[in-house]
């Protein structure tokens, strides 16, 4: 109990509560907020400021070396590696080397938008204090939490539960980190 | 705007019945995994599925031991069943990713009930049309030599050839099909751990789940991941059925040379795969009780799908017979004729009533309404199209340019329990599914809720 607290968390029972509240911290001032939905909520999104993220780019780079590995895999093999003579057919054969350039092109750019989620979420994550509040199991059914981290340089823990109180939420908790 | 945003909040009531809340959502669907209490509808499925299996294994056991011999492949009829069954499981898959993916950036937030389960259909009829191929090879242990690696032998794969294309686009569709259908549960698995009070299963759906903790942050960026994959897989899912059929077009057999192919095995697909779609929902809607999720719009839907995908592949039969003719090419002329009036007529006329004459009761709002009604319309595409692409495959390959090395396919006893068996290995997989995981996205039904709506101008 001695360790700082990670935060506070509010629990409300509707997105539009949530969304309000949301809005009311960010004027407030604090940065350092994050919401837990049962569901992806768009106004949210606007609400925290969230809508750029680096994924198109990371999927368009792996997009793009799939396509290139796929070209030159079927070049190097049926150019240098085993040139040998199908039908007259001359070795660099492009038009039949469109569609493993564009599976792989696929391939690579799903694998690196999985890949590249799960590294912009931080995930798989083994532990995290969130989970610590004993009604936060219910954030992936009905219920919608915002909360309020204590690296916030606004952050304070009586002012800040006390400005939560204010948002008309169901329950204040402390977060033990 | 306002009117507009009224428009589509009433309709997205209908799809979904009315009184559900975020709760009941998630309890309805969560409780079919996490009750102890078993249907006895999962039994029976799962036990017929488990014979099948374990005739599949025997039938691939001899396989192993004896060789392609054991089934009725005899020259010039090299492909039989075999490809046969791939076509026609690979098609099955096609309408998962349509529903999950083109259907998505389509908006069409009524597939948000059905996406789950179309997806898991989706990887298990892929992994039923993969063994195919590979049984198929003769030395299905050497199936390592389809892909370029670099090798004592110091040979490579032809990069010139559809089967290699087929190699790659089959396993590309089943690995992101899999990256999809995973990205789409792992916040159904957190709340699965959330809400078991097994420890075991908190621990498994945990591990599973990843850690994820529906952060706004984290669904923001998740959103731009699905709509990446949904963007992704729609031109994969149009590929691998246009690369499959140039297995039969870049050869030059009579009644398989011919460019319609790639549209004409595309529709097919999605007609086959909304029958199998329909095939399970039905009665599965009906044992668990998700007829408020999975509601007569849902099935009235796939059941439009199907007939205008219907109309679309019996355009596709009038063409292929059109193009026969007008060729002028005596071989293409006699592959038709050889179809409609040769060894293999029955199966052809089968194919064009279960096909084409049988679909169009589903121009009435009584038969589309009719649960009953859809599952027998469901069967009979579904058998029709396997028969068509038995057509396809026996009937060209049977009599081809030489009336001296023409020979009539027989289907052998192995032949028909290793498809029987693949269909075990289908239930059993999906069974195990409907048993183990949610089978309706939780979290994306919740977003069809009208609570779900932020109302705004409160509190502002």
């Amino acid at each position: 109990m001695n360790k700082p607290a990670y935060g506070l968390m509010a629990e409300f029972e509707s997105p539009t509560e949530l969304v309000v509240a949301a809005r009311a911290a960010r004027e407030k001032g604090y940065r350092k907020l994050d919401a837990y939905t049962p569901f992806p909520i768009e106004e949210l999104t606007d609400a925290l400021h969230l809508h750029h993220n680096k994924l198109p780019l990371i999927v368009l780079l792996g997009g793009l070396l799939g396509g290139f590995t796929g070209f030159m895999l079927q070049y190097y093999i049926t150019v240098i590696y085993f040139p040998i003579n199908i039908a007259g057919r001359p070795l660099d054969s492009w038009p039949a080397y469109i569609i493993i350039t564009f599976e792989l092109t696929i391939l690579f750019a799903a694998i690196s938008t999985v890949l590249g989620l799960l590294a912009l979420c931080g995930l798989p994550m083994h532990y995290h204090p969130v989970f610590n509040v004993p009604r936060f199991a219910l954030a992936s059914r009905n219920r919608f939490f915002l909360c309020i981290e204590a690296r916030d340089p606004l952050f304070d823990l009586a002012k800040t539960s006390e400005f939560l109180e204010t948002l008309k939420p169901k329950e204040v908790s402390e977060v033990a980190s | 705007m306002a009117d507009e945003r009224q428009d589509t909040q009433v309709a997205e009531k209908e799809i979904i019945a009315p009184g559900y809340t975020f709760g009941t959502v998630t309890d309805q669907i969560a409780t079919v995994v996490l009750t102890k209490r078993t249907p006895m509808f999962w039994f029976m499925g799962f036990g017929v599925g488990i014979v099948l299996l374990l005739t599949l294994l025997l039938a691939v056991g001899l396989l192993f031991a004896k060789g392609v011999g054991i089934w009725g492949l005899r020259t010039p009829v090299m492909w039989g069943f075999a490809i046969t069954n791939f076509v026609w499981w690979i098609g099955i898959g096609h309408a998962g990713t349509l529903i999950s993916a083109i259907l998505l950036l389509l908006n069409q937030s009524w597939r948000n009930s059905i996406n789950r389960f179309a997806e898991a259909m989706t990887l298990f009829a892929v992994a039923c049309a993969g063994m195919f191929p590979l049984l198929h090879l003769g030395r299905p242990w050497l199936f390592y030599w389809l892909f370029p690696y670099p090798n004592t032998m110091g040979v490579q794969p032809n990069f010139r050839s559809p089967l290699v294309w087929d190699v790659f686009a089959v396993s590309t569709y089943a690995t992101v099909s899999a990256l999809f259908w995973f990205v789409g549960l792992m916040p159904d698995l957190a709340t699965l751990r959330d809400r078991t009070h097994n420890r075991f299963a908190r621990f498994a759906y945990g591990a599973l789940a990843l850690g994820w903790r529906g952060s706004a942050k984290h669904w923001s960026i998740y959103e731009t991941a699905s709509l990446l994959l949904a963007g992704l897989a729609t031109p994969l899912v149009l590929s691998v059925h246009t690369v499959v059929s140039f297995d039969f077009t870049i050869a030059i057999v009579p009644g398989w040379h011919s460019t319609f192919f790639p549209p004409y095995f595309v529709a097919g697909a999605i007609y086959s795969g909304f029958a199998m779609v329909l095939a399970l929902a039905i009665p599965l809607r009906a044992v668990y009780g998700l007829e408020g999720l999975i509601t007569a719009r849902h099935l009235e839907n796939a059941a439009k799908v199907m007939l205008a995908t219907g109309l679309i592949v019996g355009y596709a039969y009038m063409m292929e017979t059109f193009n026969g003719w007008y060729t002028t090419n005596v071989y293409e002329h006699a592959a038709i004729w050889h179809r409609m009036f040769g060894p293999y007529h029955v199966a052809y006329w089968s194919l064009i009533s279960c096909n084409i004459l049988a679909p169009q009761a589903l121009w009435f709002k009584k038969v589309r309404t009719k649960p009953v009604l859809l599952f027998i319309s469901s069967m009979v595409v579904l058998t029709g199209m396997w028969l068509e692409r038995y057509v396809i495959i026996v009937s060209s390959l049977a009599q081809d340019f030489l009336p001296s090395s023409w020979s009539i396919f027989q289907a052998t006893k192995w032949d028909w329990l290793t498809y029987a068996g693949t269909i075990g290995l289908f239930l059993f997989l999906f069974f195990l599914f409907i048993r183990l995981l949610p089978m309706i996205s939780i979290f994306e039904v919740r977003t069809l809720l009208p609570e779900a709506k932020v109302e705004e101008g409160v509190g502002d």
